[in-house]
């Protein structure tokens, strides 16, 4: 004796935050019934498992038929399918913080205030857009094991390793993978601002739509962000560079009505980084830049002999860096090289943030003040990231 | 040529991808109506057509207009094969032959296909220009006017009901012609989907023009059905009810009526003021029912003659009539109002109604329910254009029914319905409905002026008129036990009342009602033809009359004493029936205190027995306790008795007598009464007699049937805190609804894999389904408690052998729990409001007439009353006066503000409810009736998620379809929506499924009373937009 069929449908679809999660964490139907049983639902209620069941069950199913529109949101909006009253939708925007790990926090509050037993509310009924927002969610732990790979078949194949190591359940890492790559497809060859772009498309919040075009670019460029020594640092700070990297070295940083304008980086700027190199191999200028800078901070840094000892190696590393620069490969090694030629010797010798800081703002301002040095323009440009960049990433 | 149909072709969003290659569609539309046909231009490569067609026009007979659907098929174009069709809309466009519903239908449609489900979506276009023929009454029903709601529509005042029509047409199911061996599952859909559609204008046509016939210019309570007889045919029949209506000059002003807005309108409670509602206990219960089983082969007419009356009263026959000279009071009064509604009914050879909610007034007396059922042996229908054996046998039951009504006394039957229940050539047509005696007034053309008459024969009040018997008691068609009614003392009532019409507004109800349901499986052997349909006629007796008996127990658990809305459901399978019983129980307080529940065992001196029966007893006992509790039934303080009572009480045994001795007890102490007794097992035996004379009801444990019957009556799980349910419109005890609503379906179909299965346990099945499927919905709606489940709508088929299938479908409303308990005062007050606002009314119609903004100064007096009334039940007397006195140029403002205040998507909501009225919003215009019919079917099951993904998604669909083609007439909201048929079939060996589902409802325009309050506010919003606002009002 078996129920063979069991339905229950709303003329105002019905959305439980909390089996959302659930079935966007990848977990089966009967996973999702044991843990909101723990979590006292049915004390609450009154209510006996098998009611649980069909109630996950009818959730699941609705998500699975929202999914379709999900991958383009810009459908969910005027959908016939479910009805999801606007007025709630705009309500929830508001409210919702959006952005990876932060999400999930954001969303139970949201469940908290909105959904038990509010006499005054109708149904939780979550918004589209929140919906979207959740379902383009992603996790912190698996976004730093494929960013900047290649969003390609053979990745999503090694998904089941992310899985393992991550603890994510594989079915939420391939949706998590499949939105990456939907993203990506959708906004690599557009034009306009990359961030503007997704946000439009898949109608997801600031914040996210702005980790969405971090996750476009490095998959693009294919940087390298898995190697050890990179370990320590975090998507927020990869997001940050990237956002850098966008703003000021790409082609829509010079002409905003440019193809893949924020997607590849201004060419012609990485050729013309060659010409920075007068700076090391001048022997006369380096001099110069050296003592400009140390006329400059001394008193003021903590590690100044250590600073006047390094001073040729690190100068030579970030110029190094821009050197290498026009060839795609290198570009790729772009955070390994920073990491090793810069960060690496400054924390051997326990540099602070703060001396950091004052060396890189002085031995870029430094370079003015050569008079035989004639690309100024492009030194700036240049250092303007490296210098955020190296900051964002000098900690533990 | 009468009509031009106009139809223009927008734009397509969301096509799916027909071309592999490219990943994209080359789409065009063909515009079909009867046999013309038109095309747009194929828009290449591209998933958002934009067509922007020419009007294409066709020229029509009113006629077609009426039979025919709009068709509009979007295909893919292909050079080289065939083209391919993507899917389909069908637009029943009778909603713009009525000057007074939709002008225009615009907007977004769902393209449709049997096979797909929805792809994407149309924008259409289509318009009518109705030719100013004076003759075209003669040949179509144009205008005629079709309401689905089963009460007089919110802005039309009734100025006659003329009474019952009723049409059948049948047809050859497509689906069983011989061209259905070659053609695709598609086209065969899309045969029958067509087919029914046809039927179903021709039918409403057929209808309309008896609607002219009989002078009426509307039908209420319209009710169309499909009865899929496999190979005899296909029939579509309808009843409904004629009437004249009179559109209000200004919508709003229907809320006076008191049926029309039974969300919060508590009329005057003139029970309030009677000092004198005294309580006593009276005779046992007799439901006031008749039923009739025949058994006619439809091939041997011989036969025929084997219908019998069978008498189902549960209480013994005591044939002791109270004689009290009292009773004959009313009796000149009774004669006259019978002879009067005598003339008017006369003539009609049916004096139905299908109608369930009535004008103040209208009802005078209640008699009690009264059934038929009969079961027949289809055959092929030879002749589709004269369904003459079909009219036979629904006449057939209909002559029943309104012999059943004049037994009882009564020359009306209100609440009328019609059913069928099918399993392969056997069919049960059932119809039920209640004797009911009517005020003529409402009855006769052109008679709503005597007044006189009509103050004449209203001696009962309002309140507890309606209970009151309409037969004669020295010559009562059944043994029932009759006490003086208890609100007004004058005339007698019965001790139970079953009805299945709402609750009158205008009754008075102690405390809350609860929905009541009876359930029941009983094994049928298998068998073929004339044997098979023997085995079920002779079946069906017992089943009603156990229903019958789970009814009265479960009513007397919960302490009530009546049903309202009762609906009884038998359905047959090829090796069971099933049978389900749904009501609204409530205590009425004009009838007397139920008694409790007595448990009699056999004599035996067995100690454990004993215990067991006593433990029984009390676990009953605590349960009515609980439940009066739970339903807040506490009677109205006692009294002491009118001598004439006392005298009528003393005929009774000898138990009253001891009541009589002290004040009557509170119906609690009377349960510790029964208790007492209980304990002794002796004594029950020597009380059982006098027991079931009196009040108690007695269930004897002599078998283990009734072992079962006591445990399912205590099975049924209560209610979680904070819900309450009803299967009618109004909720007795809630008056206060806030604005959460959601309407549901929710379907189950359970399958049985144990062959062995007793009738037992099949009961605690089928009792267990539907159990469980409420507690699901609790579940599932728990936030919006606190919340009542309204028009709780059941319905049971038995699709194959071992399968059960249950739907539901309602509608979940919130309301202001605080209020609940202020809801007495603020009654008391609403009426006070009442009195005060009427006098004003009058002082302040001069003022309006010379004013064209009636401006805010008309509400500032009342407006400090408002203050006065503590909580948000602002009332709605007050409301709808205050609203009456608007201008319709005002109701424009609130329409445009609305749909200014309107941002966000494109898309209309569009609410769904199965009752009349919307929760704190006014229907200011029906734009039209939905009536669709459609099937889907898949042969991939598995990979659409099995039998419930199917259906779920099917459903969702049907819910879009309705909501985008009420959006396209303008409206925002269906009520009466109610979803008439749901056959599901599958073959999951096959990999196949297939579903049809028949919904209808009244597409509406709704306005926020918020909104509306706001009104004189801004009257300088005043614009050109007010013609077509009010379309997109959401909140």
């Amino acid at each position: 004796m078996a129920m063979e069929l069991d339905v229950f449908v709303g003329n105002t679809t019905i959305m439980d935050e909390d089996v959302y999660l659930l079935w966007l964490d990848g977990y089966t139907v009967s996973d999702a019934v044991s843990m909101r049983m723990k979590s006292g639902i049915l004390e609450q209620c009154g209510a006996s498992q098998d009611v649980l069941e069909s109630d996950t069950m009818d959730h699941y199913r609705t998500f699975q038929m929202t999914e379709r529109l999900l991958h383009n949101p810009s459908k969910l909006v005027n959908q016939l399918l479910f009805q999801i009253p606007p007025h709630r939708q705009n309500m929830l925007i508001e409210r919702w913080g959006g952005g990876a790990a932060i999400v999930k926090i954001t969303v139970q509050k949201c469940y908290k205030i909105l959904n038990p037993f509010s006499p005054s509310l109708a149904p939780s009924l979550p918004p589209s857009l929140a919906l979207t927002g959740r379902y383009y969610a992603f996790d912190e732990a698996f976004v730093r094991e494929v960013l900047g790979k290649k969003l390609s078949k053979g990745t999503k194949k090694d998904l089941d390793d992310v899985s393992a190591k991550t603890g994510i359940t594989l079915k939420s890492c391939r949706r998590q993978f499949d939105n990456f790559k939907r993203v990506f497809k959708v906004v690599e060859e557009m034009k306009g601002p990359l961030v503007e772009n997704i946000h439009q498309n898949f109608l997801l919040s600031d914040r996210l739509a702005r980790d969405y075009a971090a996750i476009v670019f490095f998959a693009n460029s294919r940087f390298e962000t898995g190697k050890k020594k990179l370990q320590y640092l975090t998507f927020e700070d990869f997001a940050f560079c990237a956002e850098q990297l966008i703003q000021n070295w790409t082609l829509g940083a010079v002409d905003s009505m440019v193809e893949d304008m924020d997607v590849d980086l201004d060419k012609e700027f990485l050729q013309d980084l060659k010409d920075l190199k007068v700076l090391i191999t001048d022997k006369d200028m380096m001099d110069q830049h050296k003592s400009l800078v140390c006329t400059a901070l001394r008193g003021k840094l903590q590690v100044f002999s250590e600073m006047e000892g390094s001073f040729k190696n690190l100068s030579r590393g970030l110029v190094n860096i821009a050197g290498k620069l026009m060839n795609n490969k290198d570009v790729r090694d772009l955070f390994i090289d920073l990491v090793e030629k810069f960060i690496e010797p400054c924390k051997s010798d326990k540099w602070s943030l703060n001396d950091v800081r004052l060396f890189l703002t002085q031995h870029t301002n430094s370079v003015r003040a050569l008079d035989a040095f004639k690309h100024q323009a492009v030194w700036e440009r240049y250092m303007r990231v490296i210098q955020s960049c190296i900051l964002k990433m000098y900690h533990d | 040529m009468p009509g031009k149909l106009k139809v223009r072709i927008v734009a397509g969003r969301h096509l799916p991808v027909m071309d592999r290659a490219s990943d994209l569609t080359d789409a065009f539309v063909e515009v079909k109506f009867g046999n013309t046909t038109f095309k747009t231009d194929v828009f290449p490569k591209s998933l958002n057509p934009q067509w922007n067609s020419e009007w294409f026009k066709f020229e029509v007979d009113d006629e077609d207009l009426q039979d025919e659907p709009l068709q509009i098929t979007v295909l893919d174009h292909d050079t080289y094969s065939a083209n391919d069709a993507i899917g389909k809309v069908y637009i029943d466009i009778d909603p713009l032959l009525s000057s007074e519903a939709a002008t225009v239908i615009s907007g977004w449609f769902p393209i449709y296909d049997t096979i797909h489900g929805i792809r994407g979506e149309i924008n259409v276009v289509v318009k009518v220009d109705l030719f100013n023929d004076l003759n075209r009454f003669r040949q179509s029903s144009c205008g005629v006017k079709f309401f689905c709601t089963t009460s007089i529509p919110k802005c039309y005042k009734v100025v006659t009901v003329h009474g019952f029509v009723e049409e059948l047409v049948v047809n050859e199911d497509p689906e069983y012609q011989w061209i259905d061996r070659i053609r695709t599952p598609r086209a065969s859909n899309e045969a029958r989907q067509r087919l029914i559609s046809l039927m179903s204008g021709e039918l409403q046509r057929k209808i309309g023009l008896k609607v002219l016939e009989m002078g009426g210019n509307a039908v209420v309570g319209y009710l169309q059905c499909f009865d899929l007889e496999g190979e005899s045919g296909l029939v579509v029949r309808a009843i409904g009810t004629a009437c004249t209506l009179d559109k209000l000059s200004n919508p709003s002003a229907a809320l006076l009526p008191a049926c029309n807005s039974p969300s919060k309108e508590i009329k005057e409670v003139p029970f309030s003021e009677d000092p004198n509602p005294n309580t006593h206990s009276s005779g046992p219960s007799t439901p006031l029912k008749n039923q009739t089983y025949s058994f006619s082969p439809s091939k041997s007419y011989s036969r025929q003659s084997s219908s019998s009356d069978t008498d189902l009263s549960l209480t013994p026959k005591t044939g002791m009539g109270s004689g009290g000279s009292a009773g004959k009071e009313g009796g000149p009064l009774k004669t006259l109002l019978r002879q009067q509604t005598q003339t008017a009914l006369e003539q009609r050879e049916f004096p139905f109604f299908t109608l369930t909610c009535f004008p103040p007034g209208f009802l005078v007396h209640v008699g009690g329910v009264v059934s038929a059922r009969s079961v027949k042996l289809l055959d092929r229908i030879h002749n589709p254009d004269e369904p003459e054996t079909r009219d036979a046998w629904w006449e057939e039951i209909r002559q029943e029914i309104k012999s059943h009504a004049k037994a009882l006394g009564c020359h009306a039957v209100i609440g009328y319905s019609e059913s069928t229940s099918i399993c392969e050539e056997v069919c049960i047509l059932s119809a039920s409905g209640t004797a009911a005696v009517l005020n003529p007034k409402f009855l006769q053309d052109g008679s709503l002026d005597g007044c006189s008459e009509h103050r004449l024969e209203e001696p009962s009040p309002p309140s507890c008129g309606f209970c009151h018997i309409p037969y004669d008691e020295l010559n009562m068609p059944f043994p029932a036990h009759l006490t003086y009614c208890y609100n007004c003392r004058k005339q007698k009532v019965p001790d139970v009342l079953f009805t299945t019409v709402d609750l009158p507004v205008e009754a008075a109800v102690t405390g809350k009602g609860c929905l009541i349901q009876a359930r029941l499986c009983r094994l049928k052997k298998k068998a073929q033809g004339e044997a098979n349909a023997t085995a079920i006629s002779n079946l069906l007796p017992f089943m009603e009359y156990e229903l019958h008996t789970q009814l009265m127990n479960k009513l007397k658990l919960r302490g009530m004493n009546a049903l309202f809305g009762l609906r009884i459901q038998i359905s047959v399978g090829e090796n069971m029936l099933v049978g389900l019983a749904s009501a609204t129980g409530v205590y009425l307080t004009a009838l007397p205190t139920p008694g409790g529940i007595q448990i009699a065992g056999k004599t035996s001196s067995d100690i454990t027995y004993e215990q067991h029966i006593s433990n029984m007893q009390k676990k009953i006992n605590d349960t009515i306790a609980k439940n009066k509790e739970l339903y807040e039934i506490t009677p109205p303080k006692l009294f002491a008795l009118d001598p004439e009572v006392s005298t009528f009480k003393g005929q009774n045994t000898e138990m009253s007598e001891e009541i009589i001795g002290s004040p009557i007890p509170e119906p609690r102490q009377r349960s510790r009464i029964f208790r007492s007794h209980s304990e002794s097992s002796d004594e029950i035996s020597e009380l059982d007699l006098s027991h079931g004379k009196k009040d108690a009801f007695v269930l004897e444990i002599d078998d283990a049937d009734a072992v079962e019957d006591i445990h399912s009556l205590l099975t049924d799980a209560p209610l979680p805190a904070g819900f309450y349910s009803c299967n009618t419109e109004i909720m007795p005890g809630i008056y206060n609804w806030t604005t959460g609503l959601q309407m549901f379906t929710s379907v189950r179909v359970f399958r049985l894999n144990n062959v062995n299965l007793t009738n037992q346990g099949l009961n605690k099945i089928f009792n267990d389904l539907c159990e469980n499927l409420l507690k699901s919905l609790y579940f599932k709606l728990r936030s919006m408690i606190p919340c009542c489940l309204c028009h709780v709508n059941f319905t049971v088929a038995v699709p194959e052998d071992e399968l059960i299938q249950v739907a539901v479908t309602a509608v979940a409303m919130t309301f202001d729990k605080d209020q609940a308990q202020e809801s007495w005062k603020a009654s008391v007050d609403k009426a006070l409001m009442k009195v005060i606002a009427e006098n004003e009314e009058q002082l302040q119609f001069p003022l309006e007439l010379c004013s064209d903004s009636p401006g805010a100064q008309p509400f500032s007096p009342r407006k400090g009353l408002q203050e006065s009334v503590s909580t948000q039940a602002i009332p709605e007397a007050q409301r709808a006066s205050s609203l009456e006195k608007a201008s319709p140029q005002a109701l424009g403002h609130a329409r445009v503000r609305s749909t200014t205040a309107y941002t966000g998507s494109t898309i209309t909501v569009v609410k769904m409810t199965p009752l009349s009225f919307i929760p704190g919003a006014k229907i200011v215009k029906y734009v039209g009736i939905i009536n669709m019919f459609f099937i889907r079917e898949t042969t991939s099951l598995r990979e659409e998620g099995g039998v419930s993904g199917f259906l779920h998604a099917f459903i969702a669909e049907v819910f879009a379809m309705v909501r985008a083609h009420v959006a396209a007439l303008g409206g925002n909201a269906v009520v009466s929506y109610i979803m008439k048929e749901c056959v599901f079939m599958e073959n999951p060996n096959k990999n196949q499924a297939q579903c049809l589902i028949n919904v209808s409802g009244d597409a509406v325009i709704f306005v926020r009373e918020s909104e509306l309050e706001a009104i004189p506010v801004q009257p300088q919003t005043t614009s050109s937009q007010a013609s077509n606002g009010g379309a997109d009002v959401t909140t």
